[in-house]
């Protein structure tokens, strides 16, 4: 019989349906304007948490609709925006550090829906606003700290056997290419070749993963130490690692709520925060690199003399904040790594901006040593920042990097300094909190810098939203319209088919929890305009066959049956585009190839047997004498 | 309803001439447009920084170019976006200042010098490096995109009509290139994105025209090539203007309503699937026909036995 669908392919449409309406449903919803309370490392939250909020809130007299605690997440939903500013300042106040309280969009899905782990869409930056920076990590530095730090290793082992060496330096060729010691390691220098290859047994038997090579060159006999291509792999991919687990910290710090951080490629970083505005101090946080070291302060030399260059040997001359110089001691007490925790604050007896630092065991033993040892004198602090820039040379990106030495505080050690002390001297009370900020998040492997920033602002980001609603719902009438008048009853069959193809559009993209963008938007109106295309295509068949006098039912058949390699070509070949484009593509770019080609597919199913699930039960098994088309 | 009462019977591979004469003048405009001036290339692959403002009033550029003179910007570009009271900085990536500080530095000048409110609306800021790897990619997705559908077209169908339907492409391509290269309208990632999906659309035309081709070649005992071409081409005739209407609808909505950042995109597929759906009727048909299609070509083909012609050999 002709024109009859098998029972189990009108079940699927409907399948597809239901399961494409109920999954689209959810972005119908809006959402609430909300406060997402989550833990750092050093606090949990809980239901204690959770009690402590409400009453904070019930205290300030502030209105919440409902208050739920799933996942490590506490989320707090009021009904406008105003009360969700004032309450993130009580709630941040109230819970002090360890939380991160955020401002937050929660979607308002029912729960029977939740449940079903149905989910309004992903929406990208450029529609909710916010910042996107793509960072690039310089993880060649992470492998020259790595060969720096055989430099002392190596002096310490020749010696102790008692081989002389002249000379122990990193070197590093610009020109190579190739990873291996052609391009970096540490070289060694001897008199002699024998002397050389005693060396060369020892490291060999001390370090049996490192890369030796002996190389004869006219001032002397050198060994060649590096680290193999492996090696070299394994400390670009931790420095990267290292990384992001800082910046995710920081980030944690800035308190945004859904922040992505992603590794891109070998040595980039994508952060995205949505609904971040002050981008100065989102770039402030992330792309700094600080440390502190603790330096004893030279008392015997005149610092006006080192200035006009003379600088006395085993010491070094800082800048301070207020622009004058003061000389200290290149032994370094104690450096950054051993601070576990900094906080900020005002110093009890001056009130001026104060950081208060927490050591670890091990730093908390050599500070209470050196500082025990030293008692009544002073000490530095110097606080040292690393900056990346890339400046064009002659049409050609080069990559300085700055340190900035300064010191911060110079002070007599009063008593002996241990687990906890305080560090004094800062400008403000923003930069303790930022300086504190950067110590607690601890400082990044390698350096970093911001190749790439794209913010989007609040305001345009739902003008995007409207305006790509606004064009999907006129091209949508405009193609619906049209079919409905071309085509009559077959146009609305049509019809049908592309306002399930608009559903399940967007179901797919709510399940994959796809990024919808405005080009993705683009991309929907687009499919709109071409998935009628399969529709017309058959609808011509059909009317074709139809001239050359065939009867409506067989017409219906060929045409459906001649049009579908056609349909699937011409798709096939779009979709390779859309493939290849996704492929390229870069954050909205993807959005609009997402969109393309699920668009497709779906097209091909609602186009191909939506349509003919309708016009078969509209026609199947019948006698017709004209179609209406 | 329907565009043409009865079957059409247009003589298209008759006009081919002028229709080819017509595809050279527009390829000869285009290339020397692109040659001459160039596409403009927006931030996404010059690298740079662009700010866009939004004040609570209608604002004038001058104090706005002279803050930034001050500043040390004399290059920078100001001009109104949208409306009077949106702005839009454009700063060029310089030797001294790249890199993503600047926007910062910008933005607390101007809200100094500015009693109202200044609203941030957009910033992005491509380092140089970014910039040409986009480029790059750009181009090298083109490329590919162009060779696998080659390679698709040709595994379905026959070498001709793969590259007629090439030719096509490019021909289209070239032309919407051209346009934005003679309007120096600003060429970004979208509009990038927007070209790729000129490539897939020109084609799905083209497909549909060639697989009638086919079909009738396969059906039709007497004829000429032309005229199979010929009888094809109308016969899908209908269909290829009703697609390329409805696609011409939503882009035009999109056009009109989908804001500014969307122009340029809405812009290039609009030119692409005009192009396109030309191209389509005679770039790529006229193409395998020069090429000699023919009957022959297309047939199923009938599997030959390689192996048991060398077993004969004595």
């Amino acid at each position: 019989m002709l024109n009859q669908y098998p029972a189990w392919k009108y079940l699927l449409v409907i399948v597809v349906l239901l399961v494409g309406v109920l999954y689209a449903l959810p972005n119908l919803f809006g959402e609430d304007p909300a406060l997402q309370v989550t833990s750092t490392r050093t606090a949990e939250v809980d239901l204690a948490t959770q009690d402590k909020v409400q009453k904070l809130l019930t205290d300030a007299g502030i209105a919440y609709d409902s208050i739920t605690l799933a996942d490590a997440r506490l989320l707090v939903r009021f009904s406008d925006t105003g009360a969700q500013m004032e309450a993130k300042d009580v709630v941040k106040k109230g819970l002090g550090r360890g939380h991160v309280v955020a401002l937050n969009l929660a979607p308002r899905t029912p729960d029977w829906l939740v449940s079903l782990g149905a989910e309004p869409m992903y929406l990208g930056l450029d529609l909710r606003g916010g910042v996107h920076f793509l960072m690039e990590v310089d993880v060649d530095s992470a492998v020259r700290q790595a060969e720096e730090r055989y430099i002392g290793d190596f002096r310490g082992l020749l010696r102790k056997n008692k081989v002389r060496y002249a000379r122990v330096a990193r070197y590093f060729n610009e020109d190579v290419d190739r990873d291996g010691l052609a391009r970096s390691g540490v070289e060694i220098k001897f008199k002699s070749a024998e002397v050389r290859d005693e060396a060369e047994g020892l490291l060999d038997a001390e370090y049996p993963d490192l890369e030796l090579r002996g190389d004869d060159r006219a001032d002397g006999y050198y060994l060649l130490a590096g680290l193999d291509a492996k090696e070299r792999r394994e400390v670009r991919k931790l420095a990267l690692k290292q990384n992001i687990t800082t910046l995710r910290n920081r980030v944690n710090e800035l308190g945004v709520s859904e922040p992505v951080i992603q590794q891109q490629g070998d040595s980039r970083i994508v952060v995205q925060l949505p609904g971040v505005q002050d981008t100065a101090r989102a770039k402030e946080i992330l792309g700094a690199t600080a440390t502190l070291e603790f330096r004893l302060a030279d008392e015997t030399h005149d610092v006006q003399e080192a200035v006009r260059g003379r600088v006395p040997p085993g010491l070094k001359l800082y800048p301070e904040r207020d622009g004058g110089h003061v000389l200290l001691k290149n032994r370094v007490m104690l450096t950054g790594d051993y601070i576990i925790d900094a906080s900020s604050g005002l110093d009890q007896q001056s009130g001026s901006p104060a950081v208060y630092i927490t050591l670890d065991g091990k730093g908390a033993s050599i500070f209470s040593k050196v500082t025990g040892e030293n008692i009544k004198k002073l000490m530095g602090v110097v606080f040292i920042e690393n900056k990346t820039e890339t400046r064009m040379v002659d049409g050609k990106p080069v990559k300085t990097r700055r340190t900035v030495e300064e010191v911060i505080n110079v002070a007599r050690i009063q008593d002996q300094l241990s687990k906890r002390f305080q560090i004094t001297g800062l400008d403000s009370t923003k930069e303790a909190h930022n300086l504190a900020l950067l110590l607690r998040a601890g400082a990044l492997a390698a350096p970093i810098e911001i190749i790439e920033e794209r913010t989007i602002g609040p305001s345009l980001g739902q003008e995007n939203i409207d305006q790509g609603f606004m064009s999907v719902i006129i091209g949508f009438v405009l193609v619906l319209a049209f079919m409905a008048i071309w085509y009559r009853g077959f146009g609305l069959v049509a019809n049908l088919a592309l306002a399930l193809n608009l559903v399940v559009i967007v179901a797919v993209l709510s399940m994959l929890q796809a990024t919808l963008t405005l080009p993705g938007i683009a991309g929907i109106v687009l499919t709109v305009g071409m998935a009628v295309d399969a529709n017309v295509l058959i609808f011509e068949r059909i009317r074709e066959e139809l001239r050359n006098g065939i009867s409506p039912q067989t017409a219906i058949s060929a045409g459906y049956e001649k049009a579908f390699s056609t349909i699937a070509d011409a798709n096939i070949t779009t979709l390779i585009a859309a493939v290849i484009l996704y492929g390229f593509g870069t954050g909205p770019i993807k959005g609009f190839a997402i969109t393309l080609s699920i668009g497709i597919v779906t097209s091909m199913f609602t186009a191909i047997v939506g349509t003919r699930a309708v016009v078969n039960l509209m026609y199947g098994g019948r006698r017709v004498d004209k179609l209406s088309i | 309803m329907q565009l043409f009462k009865n079957a059409t019977k247009f003589d298209f591979m008759g006009r081919r001439k002028p229709a080819i004469a017509l595809s050279v003048v527009l390829l000869l405009i285009s290339i020397g447009a692109l040659v001459g001036k160039g596409l403009n290339f927006g931030l996404d692959f010059t690298g740079g920084t662009l700010i866009e403002l939004g004040y609570s009033h209608a604002v004038d550029l001058k104090p706005v170019r002279e803050t930034l003179e001050s500043l040390g910007f004399a290059e920078a570009v100001v001009q109104h976006f949208g409306t009077a009271s949106d702005i839009l900085i454009r700063i060029a990536p310089d030797v001294d200042t790249s890199n993503a500080e600047i926007s910062n530095i910008v933005m607390d000048a101007l809200k100094a010098s500015e009693p109202g409110e200044i609203q941030m609306r957009r910033v992005e800021f491509v380092g140089p490096q970014v910039g040409e790897e986009l480029t790059n990619d750009g181009g090298l997705a083109m490329i590919y995109a162009l060779i696998c559908i080659l390679v698709y077209v040709g595994f379905r169908f026959e070498y001709r009509l793969a590259v007629g339907s090439v030719m096509a492409l490019v021909h289209d391509v070239v032309i919407t290139l051209g346009v934005f290269a003679l309007f120096q309208l600003d060429f970004d990632l979208t509009v990038l994105a927007a070209v790729l999906a000129v490539i897939g659309y020109s084609l799905n035309d083209t497909i549909v025209v060639f697989d009638r081709i086919r079909e009738n070649f396969r059906k039709m005992r007497k004829g000429t090539s032309e005229e199979v071409i010929n009888v094809s081409l109308n016969q899908t005739l209908t269909r290829t203007v009703m697609t390329s209407f409805t696609t011409l609808l939503v882009l035009i909505a999109l056009f009109i309503f989908g804001g500014e950042l969307i122009h340029g995109f809405a812009t290039a597929l609009i030119i692409g699937v005009v192009v396109g759906t030309y191209s389509s009727i005679y770039v790529a048909s006229s193409s395998a026909l020069m090429l000699g299609i023919s009957k022959a070509d297309l047939m199923p083909v009938v599997v030959e036995k390689e192996g048991e012609e060398i077993d004969d050999r004595p």
